[in-house]
């Protein structure tokens, strides 16, 4: 059983559980025996230097990775007890437990409103009422509601990048996951966008489990309940993110987070 | 470094070290590009344009006497030009007159000497008549005749007045009678040659016969009336006479109702111009052809255009599109996946004509000899039999290894030796079926009651479109392919992220924003095909079409029939009209209506293509 930090043994729950994982890109292994669990309705930020293997680590929570050729993988994933490699796990309905926000804020060629709802149309709900009420419910809970109300059906390309980005968070949500990925969402925001995007973040978690990866040592520090530092394909250190922070255990970490090396 | 100042660079090396000459050349390229083609443009425009403008005729007097008198020529000038003489090899300068009137001269154009000419006049009172026969006739009135003792001569004022209302009624005769034979007689014409077919067909039992019989001469006593009709407006159209004389002082008759439509050029006002010139230009978009094509309208050769380019659009549309998402969406990537887009890409290099050898062997006569009547060589029953069992059994064993496979299994590759058992078993159900159909022994064909004629088994407009269609496949998918690579991997990433499957990530997401780039292959494909003509010619292009390929005779579309096209009436008037220098005019008015039908569809298209860009517009990714 992969272990939470020992703060939070007794008051959380793992939801997510990654036991000594390792994955390969054709012959290149990029994670090596990772080995944490993520806590439910938690925000736990993955950090470390780029290449070290934190998105490959995210976007196997969702099996994003399937789309790749030639990857292998050892170990498990075990999601709420359930292995993702389980043979009766469909992919389709895992990525609908399972929502994700990516890097660039990507919105469909489409209406809002009909950005908002696609997860809900693929799945074939198609109850006009039932749908309305998702697409409030979500644009609210993105915190964008109120900007959008009048313009439902317009095209998603008028809004504002950090709009955009929120459209994508709200998107993510509206089928209810269970688990919200998040790939570095306000790498391409400016502050103030970024500023709304974290706000957004702790109102969720009492919601979601979420995971974000993140470049952003500040932002890390700002909404994250735990940090995990990577580096090289390993995980270095786990830890709650303020004594992470202040008290790093290891000295690769600290290194990094006191900016000699990124 | 340090000797650039001893050694200061040449200026070819300065003027070169800028690139000067380099952007000269390039510039140099694109404008004789340019110049070409707005000078071919305008070069038909030109010509095109003044097919229709109405040009005044001009009456020569010769220096040579003829009966005494010094001869005559009155014509329009078409050209100037300087001959070089084969016994002197002095220039001459001559100029090429067309008299129309080739009833009465044999020829429509004569080249005159200009040391030939004595005098050169422009009288008012000369006509320019289009007959429904012999073309042109350019003329001065003499006297209408209504019956042999009662006529009008030119002179009175009531003369034109008369003339115009008389050309009037014989425009209006002749549509009916075309109403009369091409519509009601082709109908029952239909009908009798199915009733025909039908007694062929019916046992020698007399009463099995006789209703039949009776129905078919019922049918031939309706075509008999219909045919005095027609007969009796024929008659009409020839007795009030027109009698005029020619330049020359001949004096000739000429049945009113023949003539189609009539103007004096010499009297003609600007605005009188521009009238007769716009009803010269509808006149050739909607009239039908006459005199070998080298008169009259183009107006099936348009319809037949369009039919043809739609259909193939049609055609080539779904299945371009389909082979694209195969090829870039789910076909693995290796040699294979690399040879099959190179073929691809080199089945547009094909010439076309080559596509149209395959259309005739293996559409008209493998296809449309199959559909006329069944296989050529059937298998023997036994064998059939043999090979539809064998078909059924693969069937039900390629259904039962593909369907025995649960969704759960379906995250783990299959196992190499199933998938080859799954993918053999369902190549050789396709083959026996093919064969099984093909080689049918009870198939007799659909239309084996008309031949020997072939109903499908010779060319036609669909057999036409197929062709061409696979002619502009790889266009196509070519298009197709990059419209796809160029959907952002951000947004294929996301829909598959919100839980849809690939192929609702290709239906929703991906192909819905490669539309625009779809579009442009289209148009493409059907600009080429529109301008093809090698390819037609053997499957399905006629110089005349009886009838078009639309018509409200049932079943209304009649794909088998053949059809008319602009590429090939430009070459059928240009090359293998019996009068060339008269079919010259056609051949530039048709060739500006194919280049804007061209560029009409292209724009069509572009403006299509920018509102669905502006409506799908992709983030700046």
């Amino acid at each position: 059983m992969p272990p939470l930090p020992l703060h939070l043994q007794n008051s959380a729950r793992p939801f997510i559980e990654v036991d000594h994982f390792d994955f390969w890109y054709g012959p290149k292994q990029v994670l090596h025996d990772i080995h944490l669990a993520f806590p439910e309705n938690h925000i736990t930020a993955l950090i470390g230097p780029s290449g070290c293997g934190k998105t490959t680590l995210l976007r196997n929570l969702n099996r994003m990775n399937d789309l790749v050729d030639g990857i292998r993988h050892r170990g498990d994933i075990r999601l709420d007890g359930t292995s993702l490699y389980d043979p009766k796990v469909e992919v389709i309905s895992l990525r609908k437990r399972v929502g994700m926000v990516f890097q660039k804020y990507n919105p469909f060629p489409k209406s809002i409103y009909e950005n908002v709802i696609f997860s809900l149309r693929v799945a074939g709900r198609n109850d006009r009422r039932q749908l309305d009420e998702v697409v409030e419910k979500s644009l609210r809970q993105a915190a964008l509601w109120d900007e959008v109300k009048d313009k439902l059906h317009e095209s998603a390309f008028g809004l504002s990048g950090g709009q955009q980005q929120r459209l994508c968070i709200a998107r993510a949500i509206a089928n209810r996951p269970q688990v919200l990925l998040m790939d570095e969402p306000c790498a391409a925001l400016d502050p103030i966008a970024t500023l709304k995007i974290e706000e957004l973040m702790t109102q969720l978690k009492d919601e979601f489990t979420i995971v974000i990866v993140t470049h952003n040592m500040e932002q890390a520090r700002r909404v994250a309940d735990l940090t995990a530092f990577f580096y090289l394909g390993k995980l270095i250190e786990y830890d709650e993110t303020l004594s992470l922070f202040t008290q790093p255990s290891q000295i690769q970490t600290e290194a990094y987070i006191s900016g000699r090396f990124s | 470094m340090s000797d650039a100042h001893s050694n200061p660079p040449s200026s070819a090396a300065l003027l070169s070290s800028k690139g000067e000459i380099k952007v000269w050349l390039t510039a140099t390229g694109l404008s004789v590009g340019l110049f070409m083609v707005i000078g071919l443009l305008l070069l038909i425009t030109w010509n095109g344009l003044s097919v229709f403008w109405p040009q005044p005729v001009s009456e020569f007097t010769l220096t040579s006497q003829k009966d005494g008198a010094p001869e005559k020529i009155a014509g329009i000038i078409t050209k100037n030009q300087t001959r070089r003489s084969a016994a002197t090899g002095q220039a001459i300068e001559e100029i090429q007159v067309f008299t129309g009137n080739r009833d009465a001269y044999g020829l429509a154009f004569r080249f005159l000497d200009q040391s030939s000419l004595a005098s050169t006049s422009l009288p008012a009172d000369y006509i320019v008549a289009e007959r429904s026969e012999y073309g042109k006739a350019i003329f001065t009135p003499v006297r209408l005749e209504f019956s042999p003792t009662q006529s009008l001569l030119a002179s009175d004022p009531t003369f034109f007045p008369e003339l115009h209302r008389l050309v009037k009624e014989g425009n209006a005769r002749r549509t009916e009678i075309t109403t009369l034979e091409k519509h009601e007689i082709g109908a029952v014409n239909a009908r009798i040659d199915k009733l025909e077919i039908r007694l062929r067909k019916a046992d020698s039992t007399a009463e099995d016969r006789a209703p039949l019989e009776q129905e078919l001469a019922q049918l031939r006593s309706e075509y008999a009336t219909l045919a005095t009709q027609a007969a009796t407006l024929r008659d009409r159209q020839k007795v009030e006479k027109l009698v005029y004389r020619l330049a020359s002082g001949e004096e000739r008759n000429q049945a009113v109702a023949e003539i189609i439509h009539f103007y004096q050029p010499n009297q003609l006002t600007l605005g009188g111009r521009f009238k007769i010139f716009l009803h010269h230009a509808i006149a050739f978009l909607t009239e039908e052809p006459r005199e070998a094509n080298t008169e009259g309208g183009i107006f099936p050769a348009i319809f037949g255009t369009f039919v043809m380019t739609l259909l193939m659009a049609a055609l080539v549309t779904p299945l371009g599109i389909i082979a694209a998402i195969y090829l870039h969406e789910y076909a693995k990537p290796g040699i294979m996946l690399q040879s099959i887009r190179i073929c691809v890409n080199n089945l547009a290099g094909v010439p076309s004509i080559v596509f149209g050898v395959f259309g005739l062997g293996f559409f008209v006569y493998g296809v449309g000899g199959y559909i006329d009547h069944g296989p050529a060589y059937p298998l023997p029953e036994r064998w059939w039999f043999l090979a539809s069992l064998g078909a059924v059994i693969s069937l039900v064993l390629a259904l039962l290894l593909t369907l025995k496979y649960s969704p759960t299994q379906a995250l783990q590759p299959k196992s190499k030796a199933r998938s080859f058992a799954e993918n053999s078993l369902w190549i050789t159900t396709a083959l026996l079926t093919l064969l099984t159909l093909a080689k049918c022994p009870y198939f007799h064909g659909f239309f084996s009651d008309k031949l020997p004629s072939p109903t499908f088994g010779t060319g036609g407009i669909l057999w036409a479109s197929i062709t061409l269609s696979l002619m502009t496949l790889p266009v196509v998918i070519v298009a197709t392919e990059e419209a796809l690579s160029a959907v952002p991997r951000g947004v294929r990433e996301a829909a598959l992220a919100c839980g849809a499957s690939k192929w609702q990530m290709i239906q929703r997401i991906a192909l819905p924003g490669a539309l625009p780039g779809v579009m442009t292959g289209i148009i493409l494909a059907m600009a080429r095909g529109a301008g093809e003509v090698a390819p037609l010619m053997i499957t399905g292009v006629v110089k005349l079409a009886p009838s078009l390929p639309l018509d409200g005779i049932a079943p209304f579309i009649h794909a088998e029939r053949k059809f008319m096209h602009l590429g090939f009436h430009i070459f059928d008037l240009g090359f293998q009209s019996p009068d060339s220098e008269a079919a010259k005019p056609m051949v530039f008015a048709t060739t500006l209506l194919l280049i804007f039908l061209v560029v009409v569809l292209n724009l069509t298209a572009i403006q299509i293509r920018s509102h669905l860009r502006r409506k799908l517009q992709a983030s700046a990714f």
